[in-house]
């Protein structure tokens, strides 16, 4: 668990076209269509916010895997989650075998509540997180938007 | 009908379904009996009005063997999603999801479906003519002077799938069928565009930076928080 403020990551200088520490993913749902243009200056445009997996919600010896815990990069409050409550996130994998022309599968999910008072958010998902999920990334969308 | 401007009961409820006064009070109260005497003992009584003779319907030829339930009547008139407030015409508006994602577009109008339409303009990102939902936009503070443009020929139809020709498909005729209808782009929508767009791209030139503000796609840097971010 990460316990209190997370640390801001390291700003790379402002330009427009620096590569991006993100490898790429091909999200298997959209097509990125500026993904060939991006190859030439290795720009993604990001929308989503940067999530990990910490586990499910659970007690000392009881965990109940149909609810994930997330912590979302920048969330340090509950009052701060509420922004997010309802945003669709993606949790991303590679598999061995192509499925849909894509070696990338993706789990979806969204964001019911806060979890505690320090911005760790719970997630259903549609099919629940495999344990091994615990501490990967996943992608917090912008949407369903209301601004 | 006028309204009233409070209607008073003479019958206040105790609690729901039982008044402070009796039958006989209330007889009093409302001054029937003043009617009564105002009609000569009785009260006043109008003709029943003769009801047309109706043709006597003639029984049935076939009755079903089971009683058949008639499905309940749907009354139903969908209305368009309520419209943010944030979302008026000319707003600038980041797409968030599909083709154009990060693309900043301008908003034209609510269809009845409930969809926003929206264009680029096309000559400034790319982004044709096209529905979008409320949902998937993020709706900024910018806003473009839209009073030159004329969108009341569009509606849901124009952007609908054309309805399938039905074509009788012989064998040899089966391939050939399938090639013939994709991605042509009818000129009539290229026009379209092109019209919509003059004048919008006239009223963005005006302002300092917008066209290239629109050219720009929106994407999340690090150290960006959207729940802090002002749109």
């Amino acid at each position: 668990m990460v316990k209190g403020r997370q640390g801001e990551r390291v700003r790379y200088p402002p330009d427009q076209f620096s590569i991006s520490i993100n490898r790429i993913y091909v999200a298997p749902i959209f097509m990125n269509c500026c993904l060939t243009l991006a190859l030439i200056f290795l720009y993604v445009f990001r929308l989503y916010v940067r999530g990990t997996v910490l586990g499910y919600k659970r007690s000392k010896s009881n965990q109940y895997p149909n609810t994930s815990l997330i912590q979302i990069e920048g969330v340090n409050t509950k009052e701060e989650v509420s922004w997010y409550c309802g945003k669709k996130i993606a949790y991303i994998y590679r598999a061995k075998v192509k499925k849909n022309d894509s070696y990338y599968r993706c789990i979806w999910g969204k964001v019911t509540r806060p979890h505690g008072n320090s911005g760790v958010v719970r997630t259903k998902f549609k099919s629940n997180l495999p344990p091994k999920s615990m501490g990967a990334k996943v992608r917090v969308f912008m949407y369903p938007s209301i601004i | 009908m006028a309204p009233k401007n409070s209607k008073v009961t003479r019958n206040p409820n105790l609690i729901p379904g039982i008044g402070k006064y009796s039958r006989s009070q209330m007889y009093h109260k409302k001054g029937l009996w003043a009617i009564k005497a105002k009609n000569g003992g009785q009260f006043p009584h109008h003709e029943k009005k003769a009801k047309p003779e109706t043709t006597s319907e003639k029984p049935p030829k076939f009755y079903p063997a089971d009683d058949v339930k008639k499905p309940l009547v749907n009354k139903r008139k969908p209305k368009p999603t309520k419209l943010r407030t944030s979302i008026t015409p000319g707003t600038v508006l980041i797409i968030l999801t599909g083709r154009f994602k990060g693309k900043r577009v301008v908003f034209l109008k609510q269809l009845p479906s409930g969809l926003l339409l929206i264009t680029g303009p096309f000559k400034i990102n790319g982004v044709p003519l096209r529905r979008v939902n409320q949902s998937y936009v993020i709706a900024t503070s910018t806003k473009v002077d839209i009073s030159g443009v004329d969108v009341n020929k569009l509606d849901d139809k124009y952007f609908g799938k054309k309805a399938e020709k039905k074509k009788k498909k012989g064998e040899g005729e089966f391939f050939e069928a399938e090639k013939e209808d994709k991605n042509v782009l009818p000129q009539e929508k290229k026009d379209d565009q092109k019209l919509v767009d003059a004048s919008l791209i006239q009223s963005i030139e005006a302002v300092p930076d917008l066209k290239a503000y629109l050219a720009a796609r929106f994407s999340l840097k690090s150290g960006m928080k959207p729940h802090e971010l002002v749109f």
